[in-house]
Formats: C-alpha cells, sequence, structure tokens
C-alpha cells in the first residue's frame, strides 16, 4: 500500500493536531499550521478530523502511489494539476506531483484511514527542532516510504456521489485562503501591551504587517515599523501560547506559530485569535 | 488573571525573580492538575505565575473560569511545597574540556575556579520553570557569589548538555543550540528524551543536586545512561 516520496518538495512533514500537556516541561503542542485545511482534507477522504497527513510547504512533492489510494488535497493552490479540495482515487502505480503553490503557502494531503505512523508522545506530528515524531522526526526525503493505516481507499470512493473518472463533481471551498490581500486578523492585548508607547500601539493596529521571508514553524517576523518600548527592566520570563506576538528589543514583532517556545522573555503585546492562526499560516 | 489569547490565561504573582512567589506558583500549579478539570490542557507554571491553556472546544469564558478556579484552589489550601516534585541528581563533569566558561566566571567573581566548581556543586537548588526548549530547566538556588551576568556575545553553538550559569540560575542544555549563558560543566544525561516513559529528566519543582564526575565516568555514563 506504499506511497513513495520521489521528490520530497520544500518542506514535506507528516503532521496532526499535535501533541498536547507537556508544556509545563517546554514542549509545545505543535502540528498543522492550519488545522483547518487539514480537518478538511481529513472529512474529504472520511477520516477523523485530526488524523495524520502530510503538511506541503511552498513547493510541493512527487509521490508515487503503488496501490488505489484516495486522497485530498485542501489549502493553499498547487499548479501541479493534482485536484484540490475533493477527494480523488489515485491508481496504483500513479506519479502525482503537486508542484509549486500559487496561492497560499500550506497544504495537506489526506490519504484513507490516516497514515500509518507510529506517535510518540501522543501524536503522529513532526517537532523539527527535537527531531522526535512524524517520520523519523525529519523533513521527507527522496526514496521515504510511507503508507495509510487500512487499505479502505477503493471502498470509500466507491460510496461516494457524483464521482467524475477518478474524481467528484463538487468540491469544498478554500476556507484559509485570502480572497485579496491584506488580510484581517483578529488579536487580544497582550499582557505587556502598556509597556509600549502609544505611538507603537497605533502602529501595532494601523501597520499592514508583511510576514518575512524569514519565517518558519516556529514563528513569523512581521516587517513593518519598529515598535518600540518604553525603556524599563527586562520583563521576566513568562508563558507563551500559539500566536503570541512577541516583540524583542529590535522591535520587529514575532508572532508565535506552530513549533513555538513555550516561555519566553520578550514582551508580548498581543496575542492573534486562535482562529485566525491558519490563515496567517498561509502567508508565507 | 490576563489573558493569553482566546484559548488560555495567566496569573501573574510577580513581575521580578522572588523564590517563594515561584514556589506558591509551583504548588498552584500542582492543586489546579490535581482538579483534572475538563478544557484545561496545559498547566504551566512559570518564573512569577501560573498559565492555563484550554480545549478549543471549552465553552465558556477561558478568563474567568480560570480566576474562579485559581480562587477556589487558593482558598482550600495550596500542597506543601515538599510534596512537591522529585529529588534529581544530576552527574557533571566540571573538567576545562567541558567548562568552557569556568575561566572566566572565576576571573568575574574573584574566585578560584577549583572554588566555583566547589561552590556550584555544594549548592541545594530548585527548578523554577522548564521552558525555551523541550527539558530545558531553569534552577534556582545559585550561591550568591557566583552571580555572573549572561556573555557579552552569546555562543553559536552550546554543546548538548552544557551546564551553565548566569544571574541567579543555572541551566542545562537539552541540546545544542545558540546560548549566552556561562557554561562551567557537562551532563552526560540527556534533560529531553522522547522515547522515555517520563521524557523530561526535569520538572517544576525538582529539587537539583550537582553531582561531580570524572571525564572517565562521563564517558561511561554518555555510553550506558
Amino acid at each position: 500500500m506504499s506511497i513513495r516520496i520521489l521528490r520530497p518538495g520544500l518542506l514535506t512533514t507528516v503532521q496532526d493536531f499535535g501533541r498536547h500537556g507537556h508544556q509545563h516541561v517546554g514542549l509545545c503542542p505543535g502540528g498543522a499550521m492550519d488545522v483547518v485545511s487539514l480537518t478538511l482534507a481529513n472529512a474529504l477522504v472520511g477520516n477523523p478530523p485530526g488524523a495524520a497527513a502530510l503538511e506541503i510547504t511552498v513547493i510541493g512533492p512527487e509521490l508515487r502511489f503503488e496501490h488505489d489510494t484516495l486522497v485530498a488535497l485542501c489549502g493553499a493552490e498547487f499548479k501541479g494539476g493534482f485536484p484540490h479540495n475533493r477527494p480523488m482515487l489515485v491508481r496504483a502505480g500513479e506519479t502525482l506531483p503537486v508542484g509549486r503553490a500559487t496561492r497560499g503557502a500550506r497544504a495537506y494531503l489526506a490519504v484513507a484511514s490516516g497514515l500509518a505512523i507510529e506517535p510518540v508522545l501522543g501524536s503522529c506530528s513532526t517537532y523539527l527542532p527535537g527531531r522526535f515524531g512524524g517520520f523519523e522526526g525529519r523533513a521527507l526525503r527522496h526514496g521515504d516510504v510511507l503508507a495509510p493505516n487500512e487499505d479502505v481507499s477503493r471502498e470509500r470512493f466507491a460510496a461516494l456521489k457524483r464521482k467524475n473518472g477518478a474524481s467528484v463533481r463538487w468540491s469544498a471551498p478554500p476556507l484559509t485562503l485570502p480572497d485579496r490581500e491584506p488580510i484581517v486578523v483578529h488579536a487580544i492585548e497582550g499582557q505587556h501591551h502598556g509597556l509600549f508607547d502609544s505611538a507603537a500601539q497605533r502602529a501595532f493596529y494601523d501597520t499592514v504587517w508583511r510576514v518575512s521571508p524569514e519565517s518558519n514553524r516556529m514563528g513569523f517576523r512581521l516587517g513593518g515599523p519598529p515598535l518600540s518600548r518604553e525603556a524599563g527592566e527586562e520583563i521576566l520570563s513568562g508563558p507563551t501560547c500559539l500566536g503570541s506576538v512577541q516583540v524583542p528589543p529590535s522591535g520587529v514583532p514575532i508572532a508565535l506559530m506552530a513549533d513555538h517556545q513555550t516561555t519566553g522573555g520578550y514582551p508580548r503585546i498581543a496575542e492573534i485569535a486562535a482562529a485566525d492562526v491558519p490563515r496567517v499560516a498561509q502567508l508565507a | 488573571m490576563v489573558p493569553l489569547g482566546d484559548l488560555a490565561a495567566y496569573v501573574e504573582f510577580s513581575r521580578t525573580l522572588d523564590l517563594e512567589v515561584n514556589s506558591v506558583a509551583q504548588r498552584l500549579a500542582a492543586a489546579i492538575v490535581a482538579r483534572a478539570v475538563p478544557g484545561i490542557r496545559d498547566v504551566v507554571p512559570a518564573l512569577g505565575g501560573v498559565a492555563l491553556h484550554f480545549d478549543p472546544g471549552f465553552v465558556g469564558d477561558v478568563r474567568e473560569t480560570a480566576a474562579a478556579l485559581v480562587e477556589t484552589c487558593m482558598k482550600k489550601g495550596l500542597p506543601d511545597a515538599d510534596d512537591l516534585g522529585r529529588r534529581i541528581e544530576v552527574p557533571v563533569c566540571y573538567d576545562a574540556e567541558f567548562a568552557l566558561d569556568l575561566a572566566e566566571v572565576a576571573e568575574k567573581t574573584k574566585l578560584s575556579a577549583e572554588d566555583v566548581v566547589r561552590r556550584h556543586a555544594a549548592g541545594q537548588y530548585r527548578v523554577l520553570m522548564v521552558g525555551f526548549a523541550p527539558g530545558h530547566p531553569y534552577i534556582g538556588g545559585l550561591d550568591q557569589k557566583l552571580a555572573v551576568p549572561r556573555r557579552a556575545a552569546p555562543r553559536a553553538l552550546v554543546p548538548a548538555g552544557s551546564v551553565a550559569i548566569a544571574n541567579q540560575q543555572t541551566v542545562v542544555y537539552p541540546y545544542a543550540i545558540s546560548g549566552g549563558w556561562n557554561v562551567i560543566g557537562r551532563t552526560p544525561l540527556a534533560a529531553f528524551d522522547s522515547t522515555r516513559l517520563v521524557p523530561s529528566m526535569f520538572a517544576p519543582g525538582d529539587r537539583v543536586v550537582f553531582r561531580p564526575i570524572s571525564r572517565r565516568v562521563f564517558q561511561e555514563l554518555l555510553e550506558h545512561p
């Protein structure tokens, strides 16, 4: 039932909803950057919402399927010819390139019954900084082989209505891709909001921030005016959360993403609402 | 109680490092964990307070629920500090090969290198918080005479297992990473191992002792943990 990686793409990792309950020992939940698209992809192949899938980033992999496999790709749009946002039965022996993203940054490739991955600390997610979880704790490479948990693809595809060849006539809407930019993101005032001068506070909410290319699963650097803080003592290291916007002395805000540090010593001006993190994750 | 986004809340008791306050925070965290409240996924004692992280499916006001929970626990009385945490013994080799900044620390503190090591190993410590990386402890109780600031320029790569001091704390690096603390030794044990039943060697509230070992014992423990 194997799925062979011919070309790995830019950063392709196994992800699910992450591992919870370990933040007190410094391990963040991790998991999919865009949980909405992961949920949708899993729904389209009949999986529970958090089944292990491939998180694909900007340049997608090329995969060969050795058995008939029901898959769905949701999130960013890629130009390899892979149908998006709908279930598709890939035939035994077929090779599929995902291609390069044309809209958005991340997509999830779910397979019927989920990827067969040994869980670590209760999750199949890949924690890259610690090199554990997922597929050998790392991004996928040429020659890697994965498999779904069970052989249910043909039976699930057979049950689908309004089929059209190997796929269906309907599709789900892309829920996290922007219609236009800039996207509006909701924020909750952070614990240290008051430590910033009023010009900085205004700038935080008035600026159209640009997610810098030096962004990754740990955090997104935001390009715009530096946010200055009234000089004072260093703040005491405290807890952070997904979406926390920290401002180091440089004044460049960093929005913490899936693989974030659980504590930090930089002031937090705001937190991005959890429901908006998936949309932010599509920006870089 | 301040919001920490819309799925978490944080109660901060002190804005500066205070070991008494930190102990209260840890006892409060233990009391909350013991209540096993459905919807709370993580209880994180930090240096000066406690954060509660909720499940996205939680229906209710996160901040109000957190505040009420903290109030209830404080009223009912918190567990004793002595009943929290375990005693952790950390073997450390303070040899020059591993003690990258020992000479500098000796100079800054006007002590001999042997004195620095002796004072460090004689200390009674407590884990104040685990954060920055999985298994990375912030350990309080450092001898006042060993108080040195962080290095002016952080090291690009501090070797895994390095034991380092700055301000009033000791840290142990769980893996090689850039860092600005003053490295005075190295432990052969892994601070974090995802395959262990209890992956993190350190948890908030643990009492820590550092046991000096020779290079030879270091090598043995490295090969047979």
